[in-house]
């Protein structure tokens, strides 16, 4: 019965957050930040795949969260809005509950496909040099959408409120904060079920030693390879809640700075720590409302907290252990291995 | 017909002399410290804003000390950008690098935090001076020569000419001296280097100087060339600079320079085709697929892991 | 069909030639032995095998396959293992899971079975465990399974780079220079166990060693390999009396 736990607990969450956005118990801006503290767990837990498992230097998520974000919305909004760009939606509106999940699937595949961008040439180069790749493959789908005049380009593309509101016509529930909340339990328990197997455990391989690792027969490009997917598909995801949250979305969102913020969740949770990860993702969304009114000053203060992180205690907050591993009778509420 | 390729070469020659510029500084950090410094770019940012100000305040116009002729401002300009940009190099090195270096961390902390480092640089600026553009004073009238149909400006004509003076300068540093010597010998082992009683310190100190300085040199020239400034100037040129660096392979100063001018003659033949918005999204995607194809750059030498 | 058989194999790195037209056969069952003057190529040699390296010229062909090509791990999968002359374990995961991870090329689930947690997957898993367990109570690590490696005695660690390349069921075992850096009670252990292994499980060691008592005692036959050429090879007694190996390798005052 202990195993039950987490999921009777996640339900009763999930509850507590549909009565308080219903009942306005909450206001708007609340209900948004934590819609982004579950956007930004998403996307620190699936940086932490490739940063922190496999030990590599990934800077260009934001690139991924992009792909995912244009791509489920223009596909959304082609099959749910009225009156956009595309004109009218193709499907009817009671549909939009039942497919938004592919939607946000599509977004995810899409992804991962362009994570191969960065797959392919991580087979052969490591470290310095495939941070740059990173760097250039993230300018290179910004640039591109920038270029597309066709879903809006630098002006941004708009319309998936629309589709919220088609949601709406099925029940009157705060689907988005459903959907953000699902996305996130969803890819934690991916990741989770990824990384605690013997799977998963090729990456931790590759990363402390890729040439044992290829003798002693692992596959390193297939490793790689996954692990990206994984990686940038789950960041996929993590952009079509965001722009679905939003409403609206430009390519501006997505720089370096957006990359940057979600590496600073990495290192600052510890890398290749699962619950260090969740942890820091909350604790960053707090600090960043906090900083808010400051405006440029947050820029200075994000890169100088990972500054002094690196400095005096790069392990983060949780180095590689979980939670369980601290508090050792949290193992009874979930099995570890299998 | 001929006129106008000639004309883009050119062009293309003094586009990738900025790239060369920067890149070699990449290339001289790089092959000391095995570490892509990169807040690089940003230091060429800084050290355009070093000459921004050094100008203004040398033509009076901060009206603190009375105005000089152009050229008089130009020559001491020069020196004096390099050498205040060398002193943020160093100062990076001494501040954000070298305790990491110290405790023996992983260089990936290192890469992290130079990447920080850029991103505060450029924020600081943005906070310090403000969002608005700053427009570079003109130092020397601009002449126009036509030597057969095709238009080159002196400056064109300085900015290549430095480029070119700049290779065989470090060129010679590094081959030729000693303390050329002793950074290459850091770069394959930085342990023996100081058991042989070389300061290590030293010369990590002056491959700074030596690439600050010459970054500074190009953000001098660049704002000379284009007189526009913002904060964010440096960040692209910066990862263009590298990867160009890379593509000719990183660690040889010949291949940053080849790298740098590659680079230059891609990008002036893209905007001769394409719309200029696709100008940065050709130049990323031809650098990456050489990249795919040969990791090692064009003229680089692969290390090879023994087990 | 023998097991191994290498032919006129030669590498050149630049313009320096490591490796010179070596050959051997390996027919299954051989406990053989490679030695030679420091920089000789052995190691080179067992690079080139496992897949590390691609010959410039010669054929490798293991169990009928040639593995020019081959990616190393694929080499593995055919049943070459190998240890390393400085340990490579995985010194961030347990005993054990440096184990199971060896037994990636035979994993026998896909990643969606990983996803669902299918049957499929939750079996394999209990399969590679136990395995695991087994090799390790062979070698007598058993107590062992959950420490991280950092934490054992170096004598140790080499028995479980021993395990780690014996749980891949390899039907060639490349062993390279087991004994270094042991004190002579680990030593003798070592030959024990290299015995013991070749009796049990019935497989070819090839094994690259400088300490003479040991490739003495356990090998049937050797080859002896100086500036990348082989210079000689033969039973042990022959070895030990060949003056071309005396001048070369072992010294006027060779056992």
């Amino acid at each position: 019965m202990k195993q039950y736990t987490i999921p009777a607990l996640l339900a009763l969450l999930l509850a507590v957050l549909v009565f308080v956005s219903m009942t306005g118990a909450m206001n708007v801006y609340w209900q948004s930040v934590l819609m982004f503290m579950g956007i930004n767990i998403i996307l620190s837990s699936s940086l932490n795949i490739i940063n922190g498992n496999m030990g590599e230097f990934s800077c260009g998520h934001a690139g991924f969260m992009a792909v995912g974000a244009y791509v489920s919305s223009v596909l959304s909004v082609l099959l749910f809005a009225d009156g956009s760009v595309f004109g009218q939606a193709l499907l009817p509106p009671h549909l939009a509950v039942f497919l938004f999940p592919f939607v946000l699937v599509a977004g995810g595949v899409a992804a991962a496909l362009v994570g191969l961008l960065v797959a392919v040439p991580s087979f052969r180069t490591r470290g310095d040099y495939l941070a740059i790749i990173t760097i250039a493959a993230a300018y290179i789908v910004k640039s591109t959408i920038e270029n597309i005049n066709a879903i809006g380009g630098a002006r941004g593309f708009m319309g998936m409120s629309k589709v919220t509101a088609a949601m709406n016509t099925t029940a009157e529930l705060p689907w988005m904060i459903i959907w953000v909340f699902l996305g996130t339990v969803f890819s934690v328990w991916l990741i989770r079920r990824f990384i605690f197997s013997t799977l998963g455990n090729g990456v931790n391989a590759v990363c402390q030693d890729e040439i044992a690792a290829e003798i002693m027969s692992v596959n390193t490009n297939q490793v790689k390879m996954t692990a990206f997917m994984v990686s940038c598909g789950l960041a996929g995801i993590a952009g079509a809640l965001f722009a679905h949250v939003l409403g609206y979305v430009n390519p501006g969102s997505f720089t370096i700075l957006k990359s940057t913020e979600v590496m600073v969740m990495v290192y600052l949770g510890g890398m290749g720590s699962l619950s260090g990860a969740v942890l820091s993702a909350i604790l960053i969304t707090l600090l960043m409302e906090a900083l808010r009114p400051l405006q440029i000053i947050k820029w200075i203060v994000i890169p100088l907290l990972l500054v002094l992180l690196m400095q005096f205690r790069p392990e983060g907050i949780m180095g590689n252990r979980e939670l369980a591993d601290i508090f050792p009778g949290l193992k009874k509420f979930y099995r570890l291995k299998g | 017909m001929l006129q106008s390729f000639i004309q883009n070469i050119f062009n293309a020659l003094q586009w990738g002399s900025f790239y060369s510029l920067i890149a070699l500084g990449y290339c001289l950090v790089y092959g000391v410290l095995l570490l892509i410094n990169f807040a690089h770019g940003d230091i060429f940012m800084v050290g355009a804003y070093i000459a921004f100000y050094v100008c203004m305040l040398f033509l009076g116009k901060l009206g603190i000390i009375p105005g000089m002729p152009g050229w008089l401002v130009l020559a001491l300009a020069v020196p004096l950008t390099m050498m205040l940009t060398a002193v943020v190099g160093v100062t990076l090195e001494r501040v954000a690098y070298r305790p990491l270096r110290r405790k023996g961390v992983n260089r990936l902390y290192v890469v992290i935090t130079a990447l920080m480092c850029g991103l505060i640089l450029e924020h600081a600026n943005l906070a310090l001076l403000g969002a608005s553009r700053r427009s570079f004073p003109t130092l020397i009238p601009t002449t126009v020569y036509n030597i057969a149909g095709v238009n080159i400006t002196n400056i064109k004509m300085g900015v290549i000419l430095v480029a070119i003076l700049a290779f065989f300068f470090l060129r010679f540093v590094v081959v030729k001296t000693k303390i050329g010597m002793a950074m290459r010998a850091i770069s394959y082992d930085r342990f023996a280097v100081p058991l042989m009683g070389i300061p290590a310190d030293s010369v990590i100190v002056f491959t700074f100087v030596l690439g600050s300085g010459f970054a500074g040199l190009a953000g001098l020239l660049f704002a000379i060339t284009y007189p526009v400034l913002d904060p964010y100037m440096g960040a692209l040129i910066g990862w263009k600079a590298f990867i160009a660096a890379v593509v000719g392979g990183i660690g040889s100063i010949r291949g940053a320079f080849a790298g740098g001018f590659l680079l230059g003659f891609v990008e002036i033949m893209v905007v001769a085709f394409f719309p200029s918005t696709l100008r940065d999204l050709i130049a990323f995607t031809i650098l990456l697929l050489i990249l795919s194809v040969k990791p090692t750059g064009l003229f680089g030498v692969a290390r090879r892991t023994k087990i | 069909m023998a097991l191994l058989e290498v032919k006129d194999m030669t590498q050149y790195f630049g313009g320096l030639c490591a490796v010179t037209d070596f050959g051997v056969t390996f027919e299954g069952g051989e406990l053989m032995g490679l030695i030679g003057p420091n920089g000789a190529g052995k190691t080179t040699v067992f690079n080139l095998i496992s897949g590390f390296y691609q010959p410039s010229r010669g054929d490798i062909i293991f169990k009928g396959t040639n593995t020019r090509g081959l990616k190393p791990h694929r080499v593995t999968g055919l049943g070459i293992a190998r240890t390393f002359q400085n340990i490579r374990l995985w010194f961030d995961m347990s005993v054990l899971d440096n184990i199971l991870v060896s037994q990636y090329y035979h994993l026998g689930y896909s990643l969606w079975d990983c996803f669902l947690r299918t049957k499929r997957y939750l079996g394999r898993e209990a399969q590679m465990r136990a395995w695991g367990m087994e090799i390790l109570e062979a070698l007598d690590l058993a107590q062992f399974a959950h420490e991280l490696p950092g934490n054992l005695p170096y004598g140790i660690q080499r028995r479980v780079e021993i395990a780690r390349a014996l749980s891949i069921k390899p039907d060639l075992l490349m062993l390279d220079e087991p004994a270094a850096g042991l004190n002579s009670s680990d030593v003798e252990g070592l030959i024990k166990l290299i015995a013991w292994i070749h009796k049990e499980f019935k497989l070819s060691i090839w094994m690259i060693e400088h300490q003479m008592d040991v490739v003495m005692s356990l090998c049937t036959w050797i080859k002896v390999i100086d500036f990348g050429a082989t210079i000689a090879e033969g039973t042990p007694k022959e070895i030990r009396e060949n003056p071309v190996v005396i001048k070369a390798y072992l010294g006027d005052d060779a056992i």
